[in-house]
This record gives C-alpha cells, sequence and structure tokens, in this order.
C-alpha cells in the first residue's frame, strides 16, 4: 500500500474512497445491490450478532442476492442488540434491532426482497455531525 | 405505504399492541392489507407523548394516538390522502403542529460528535474512516498550524476532559507542551472502570481510528513522538480492533516517521492493564505502565512534569480524544456553541440498570436527566417509579426527582452532590434500596483501593461495615452522625481521587435519602424490601388453601402445615429466597 505523503493526497484519497463507497451505494449496480452492517462491538457479539452475520453471508448469497455485509461498532441500542442497519438501493438505512437468524431470514424475505418493512425497526433518534 | 407503531415498552403499557390490531381490521375493511402494512418497531424515544405512530412514506409523525383514532387514520390518511391534523404533534415553542419527524426539535436531544463513526463504518477498515475525513484534521494541523496555533483551537473550544475530572484539555496539553525534554508521552487513559460505563469501549470498538488520529495531534503539540494507550485487558475486542487500527495507519505513513511528509513522527504502542479501577487514576495509572504497583502518588509533580519514565506526560481519556478530529476541522466556535456556559459540546452516557433502553447516548450538555431517563431513555423498566440515578460511578452520587430537571454539565452535577465521573448513569426505581446501593459501592471501592493511604484503605472498609451493620438492623442512631463524620475525614485526607470521592455514594444517599437510613435504624424495615435481614415471609391463613406448593418448593424445608389446612413458615430457618411466594397461586405469602 502506497504511503500517504501529504494532505492533498489524503483529501484525494477521501474522494476516491467516498466515491468508491457512494458507488456502492448509487452507482451502476444501484437495482440489486443491497448494503447491511452488522453491529459488531461487545454487547452485539455476545447476544449473538457473529452468528447472524454468519447467517447472512451464507444465505444472502446462497438466496443470489447481491449485497455487501460489513461489520460495524455500537449503535448504541445495546437493549436490542443484536442490531442491523439495512441500506437498500435508494432508500433511506432502516435498523433492526433483535436479529437472531429467525428475524434475519424475515428481513431477507421481506425486507430486501420486496421492500416490505419487518417488525423489530428502531427509528433514528439523534443528529449526526454531517449534515452540519 | 407503512404504518410504524412504536412497540417500545412506554408504547406497549399505553396498548400500542392494541392500536396495531385495530390498524390491521380496519386496513382490511377497506382491502387494503396488502398494499399497507403495520409494523411494530423500537423505541421512537419519545415515550412521553406515545403512543407513536409513523407513516411512511411521508414521515407523519403521529402522537398519544389511541386505538379508537385507528379507524380514522385509515379513513383520512390511507385512504384519501389527508393527514390527521389533531394527532400531529405541536411544537411546544412555536404552538405550530409539526408533520414531519424530520423536523421535529426532539430528534435534535441526540447529537453524536465522540460516536460520530460508531455503528456507522467498519472500525477495521482504515480507508471507511479515511472516507469519513479521516486523518484530514491531523494533516491539517501538521501542515497549516503550529503546535501553539493547535493548542489555541482546543482551549477555545472550551473542551473539558471527559474522564471525569472535567479539566480543560487545551490547558492540559498547553502545561506539557512547556516544559522542555527530549522525550515526552501522550497516553490514553483507556482504563474504564466505573460499574456500568461502556462508552470508552465503544468509541474504541466501533472508530478506534479516531483516538489514534487525535493521540498524534496531541504529540504535534506537546511536542511528544510516542503515544500509549493504557487499556484493561479485559477489552479484548477493543484491542484486538486497536492493533489492526496501528497496523494500518502505520501501513499508510499516517504513523511513524515523517507524516504527512513533514519532520513529525509518532507512533503508538499498547499497554495493558490488570483491571484495577485505582489505575484510571493518571499516576497510578502511569506507574503501572512502568511496571510497578498501580498506586497513586501525590501531585506535584503532575504528570505534565514527571510522568511516564519521568518524562513530561499528557494523559486523556479516550472519549477527550475521539473530541479533537471533529473540533480540528469545524473549528473551534462550532463547539464552544453546543452545550452550557462552561461546559461545552456533547457527553456521551451509558444508560443502565432499570431503564427501558440500555445504551450509549450522545447528548449536548445542558440536557435534563428527566430528558435523558424519560425521553431517550424510554422511561423506567415496568412502568415503576423512578427513585434515583446513580451518576460518575463509584466517585458520584445518586440524584433524585428533585434534581430531575437540572441541566447535566460538569458545574451543576458537582453542585447536586454528585458528579459527571466518566459518564455511566445507573438508573434505579421503587424497588431499589438506597443503603444497599451505597453500600454496594463501598463494597467496590473498599476491594479497589490500593491500599497506600489510611485513610482510604481502613476508613472505607469502617464504612463498609457501618452500613452492612444498617442494613442487617443493627444500626444506631449514632451510627448514622458516624457515617457522616467517617466520611467527610476520608474525602479530606486521602491520597487520590478514588479515596477522596469515595464516600459520595454514602454522602449523597444520606442527604437525599435519610428517612430510609432512619427506617432501617429505627424501625428496623427496609422501605423496598431488598434487605433480607429486614424482611419476613408471612403466609396469610385465611388465603392459605393448604395446596402444599410453597413447602414442596422451599429450598431449606423451612414451611409446614397439613395438606388443605394453612401452612406457617419457620422464621429461624428460612433464608429469603422467596421462592414460596413465587409459586403460591393464591397471593398468600407476603413480605413484611
Amino acid at each position: 500500500m502506497t504511503k500517504v505523503k501529504s494532505l492533498a493526497d489524503l483529501k484525494k484519497m477521501k474522494e476516491t474512497l467516498q466515491a468508491k463507497i457512494d458507488l456502492r451505494e448509487k452507482g451502476e449496480a444501484a437495482e440489486n445491490l443491497v448494503q447491511i452492517k452488522v453491529a459488531m462491538a461487545t454487547c452485539g457479539i455476545a447476544s449473538g450478532a457473529k452468528n447472524v452475520m454468519d447467517f447472512l453471508l451464507e444465505e444472502l448469497e446462497k438466496r443470489g442476492i447481491n449485497a455487501v455485509v460489513t461489520q460495524t461498532g455500537c449503535m448504541g441500542y445495546c437493549y436490542a442488540e443484536p442490531t442491523i442497519e439495512v441500506k437498500l438501493p435508494n432508500a433511506d438505512p432502516v435498523v433492526f434491532g433483535y436479529v437472531d437468524t429467525k428475524k434475519a431470514d424475515e428481513i431477507i424475505e421481506k425486507y430486501i426482497k420486496n421492500g416490505e418493512l419487518v417488525d423489530g425497526i428502531i427509528p433514528v433518534n439523534y443528529e449526526s455531525i454531517d449534515n452540519k | 405505504m407503512h404504518l410504524l407503531i412504536c412497540g417500545g415498552t412506554g408504547c406497549k403499557a399505553s396498548s400500542s399492541d392494541a392500536i396495531a390490531e385495530k390498524l390491521k381490521l380496519e386496513l382490511a375493511a377497506n382491502t387494503l392489507q396488502d398494499e399497507v402494512q403495520v409494523i411494530l418497531t423500537g423505541c421512537f424515544g419519545f415515550c412521553e407523548k406515545g403512543p407513536i405512530v409513523k407513516v411512511l412514506p411521508d414521515n407523519t409523525f403521529y402522537i398519544q394516538v389511541t386505538p379508537e383514532d385507528a379507524a380514522e387514520i385509515v379513513k383520512e390518511h390511507v385512504v384519501k390522502g389527508r393527514k390527521v391534523e389533531r394527532l400531529l404533534y405541536v411544537d411546544p415553542t412555536k404552538k405550530t403542529t409539526i408533520e414531519d419527524s424530520k423536523h421535529m426539535g426532539f430528534y435534535r436531544k441526540q447529537m453524536r460528535i465522540a460516536l460520530r463513526n460508531c455503528g456507522f463504518i467498519n472500525p477495521e477498515n482504515i480507508d471507511e474512516y479515511i472516507a469519513r475525513e479521516g486523518y484530514q484534521a491531523l494533516g491539517k494541523v501538521l501542515t497549516e498550524y503550529n503546535p501553539q496555533q493547535t493548542i489555541d483551537i482546543i482551549k477555545k473550544s472550551g473542551l473539558r476532559g471527559r474522564g471525569g475530572g472535567g479539566f480543560p484539555t487545551g490547558l492540559k496539553w498547553e502545561i506539557a507542551s512547556k516544559n522542555p525534554a527530549d522525550q515526552k508521552y501522550v497516553v490514553c487513559n483507556a482504563d474504564e472502570g466505573d460499574p456500568g460505563a461502556f462508552m470508552d469501549r465503544s468509541i474504541l470498538e466501533g472508530d478506534p481510528h479516531s483516538v489514534l488520529e487525535a493521540m498524534a495531534i496531541c504529540g504535534y503539540c506537546i511536542g511528544a513522538s510516542k503515544g500509549l494507550i493504557y487499556i484493561r485487558a479485559e477489552y479484548p475486542l477493543a484491542i484486538k480492533r486497536l492493533k489492526v487500527a496501528i497496523d494500518q495507519a502505520r501501513e499508510y505513513g499516517l504513523l511513524g516517521n515523517n507524516i504527512f511528509g513533514t519532520e513529525f513522527s509518532f507512533d503508538i504502542e499498547l499497554r495493558y492493564g490488570a483491571g484495577a479501577f485505582v489505575c484510571g487514576e493518571e499516576t497510578a495509572l502511569i506507574h503501572s505502565m512502568e511496571g510497578l504497583r498501580g498506586e497513586s502518588s501525590n501531585k506535584p509533580p503532575y504528570p505534565a512534569q514527571s510522568g511516564y519514565l519521568g518524562k513530561p506526560t499528557n494523559v486523556n481519556n479516550v472519549e477527550t480524544f475521539a473530541n479533537v478530529p471533529p473540533i480540528i476541522l469545524k473549528g473551534a466556535d462550532w463547539y464552544f456553541s453546543i452545550g452550557t456556559e462552561k461546559s461545552k459540546g456533547t457527553k456521551v452516557f451509558a444508560l443502565a440498570g432499570k431503564i427501558n433502553n440500555v445504551g450509549l447516548i450522545e447528548v449536548p450538555m445542558g440536557i435534563t436527566l428527566r430528558e435523558v431517563i424519560f425521553e431517550i431513555g424510554g422511561g423506567i423498566k415496568n412502568g415503576k417509579r423512578f427513585k434515583a440515578v446513580q451518576t460518575g460511578g463509584p466517585s458520584g452520587g445518586c440524584l433524585t426527582e428533585k434534581h430531575l430537571d437540572t441541566p447535566i454539565d460538569f458545574d451543576n452535577l458537582v453542585a447536586a452532590g454528585s458528579m459527571m465521573g466518566s459518564g455511566g448513569m445507573i438508573v434505579m426505581d421503587e424497588d431499589d434500596c438506597m443503603v444497599s446501593v451505597a453500600k454496594f459501592y463501598l463494597d467496590f471501592t473498599v476491594e479497589e483501593s490500593c491500599g497506600k493511604c489510611s485513610p482510604c484503605r481502613i476508613g472505607n472498609k469502617r464504612l463498609y461495615e457501618l452500613l452492612d451493620r444498617i442494613t442487617k438492623g443493627e444500626g444506631t442512631m449514632e451510627d448514622l452522625e458516624r457515617l457522616r463524620n467517617l466520611s467527610q475525614v476520608i474525602k479530606d485526607t486521602s491520597l487520590c481521587g478514588l479515596g477522596q470521592t469515595s464516600p459520595n455514594p454514602v454522602l449523597s444517599t444520606l442527604d437525599n435519602f435519610y428517612d430510609e437510613y432512619v427506617a432501617h435504624v429505627v424501625d428496623k424495615k427496609c422501605p423496598s424490601g431488598q434487605c433480607k435481614s429486614l424482611m419476613k415471609y408471612i403466609i396469610d391463613p385465611e388465603a392459605c388453601v393448604g395446596c402444599t406448593a410453597c413447602a414442596r418448593n422451599c429450598p431449606v424445608n423451612a414451611i409446614s402445615g397439613e395438606r388443605k389446612k394453612p401452612h406457617e413458615i419457620n422464621q429461624s430457618i428460612c433464608i429469603k429466597c422467596g421462592a414460596c411466594m413465587d409459586k403460591c397461586k393464591f397471593d398468600a405469602i407476603s413480605i413484611k
């Protein structure tokens, strides 16, 4: 990996990486690319997030759904772990709580395949600093 | 179209299930059940105005909905597309109705600065951090500002240490920068030890790079080329992610020699703590890193003068560091504009205890406890009554109902007899006995005292024994006076922060719940029914039908009686486990 040599370097990198992530969100494959984040901090893992992540990776592949599954840190909803965030193309991200493999299956079948929401959504209740 | 109904505990208690059922029926009556789905969600955090129904995709936000409103929502909103005005939220200041949840002031209650990337990026991928402007603050500082200018930004932002003390961060950096030395150190204090606090762990697990970046910035400011993270070995995941992050940053040249092509070099290493609470105190932490016993020592000399290996050392907490990069990028004025007069910015709190939404929140300073507990936290579990909230861990105190509307900041909490601490908030309900709570914290301090100074080592043990006597019904009124005096002596004469604050839970419960102490001492009763030695399980002979369920389930055979005749509990054998009460189907057993 090349080293970052200057601030301009880093900014350029940021743009490329941002673009790469944007592409993931809005780009060519937008029709069928789903992004899923699994909260994998200690609280999530202790409640079984690892199983859910494995299940998602395996099942999405099996069912032929083009999706990116990544891990992330604690979303703050420790009472509802495991939590996952699903972002369908051209839609706001939705966070689901208490996701076990059964719930994950329901999310794949209903929300990811048909855009039908399922029980257990955790509403966003904070402001981020990005839109400031 | 989707109708989202809050299925949080608060809204469920006010019949959100019934509303969901009713909505489904109404939709079916209009043969819309296939087009419109009714979905139960987690807590919206707006429990005060629950039950909540939110309509997607137009984001309409209905409050205080009753099952009777279901028909109107379906008929008007779903069928005709007209919003039901009377159920919309009214802005309390402007008195206008707000249709769209995105414009409700309520959602501005939480603001994520330190947690900006937690739950958003993959913590094991530096690219995702860079895509979120990661390391730009470091680049900006190295290429555009000199160290003093950077320190001035931090000073101007009003950032204060988030580990508990609330010391101005910029000032701390300035002091360390002015002590000349051939080698200086930046230390990140990740020895999070308060019971019920987990914000530092979450930041390290969710966004480790923000801490690394800020440490490098601090290194530039004070003239240090070495950073050390003191982290407890009980945090294996945080350690793993930090290691990954450090390796990635080195690979990108964001740690190491000549960062961003400048003269500045900085590298970070990890040091593991064995989980002693006292090592959160900076001098004890430094001793522990040097391989010595984790004991605190007298200040001065301050770590900024003579710290790790006798060199000037700057110690900051994880959350403090996580605030630094956004301050550099967005400016001191932006940060200064958030919060109260003397406490700027936001604070992360870990909500725990008898609260519905256990979790992490980040709120601007100045928010009230009521907003935190009853709105964001979703209120008390099982509809019980709020009794107290313990802030600041074992060094803090208990705040009660009368403090609910006090704006939270460093100074107000101290004035109310508690402290900010690292930000743990343990919520207690009517079932919690405050004497036992004080005893619990003392038990913790006795265990964690390093033993170097006698007020802390011996005094806290005696405090604990006094409390123990009281919970057993053996206390006297003189003991209450003794508690107070001894607490004051320990506070005044202990060497470090641990001892100086350890009597706080005792003093604040004495102040706020004196009646409860008196009940234990004079009436020999525990009003919350928690102190086992003071309670008795009694079988009501009128209600007992002699089914023998209690006797069969008693683990110590303390219950006797003939079949179909009232039973009796032998108090001298009873261990007060409560098994009989759980098994009794006739409510014949009660606690006295």
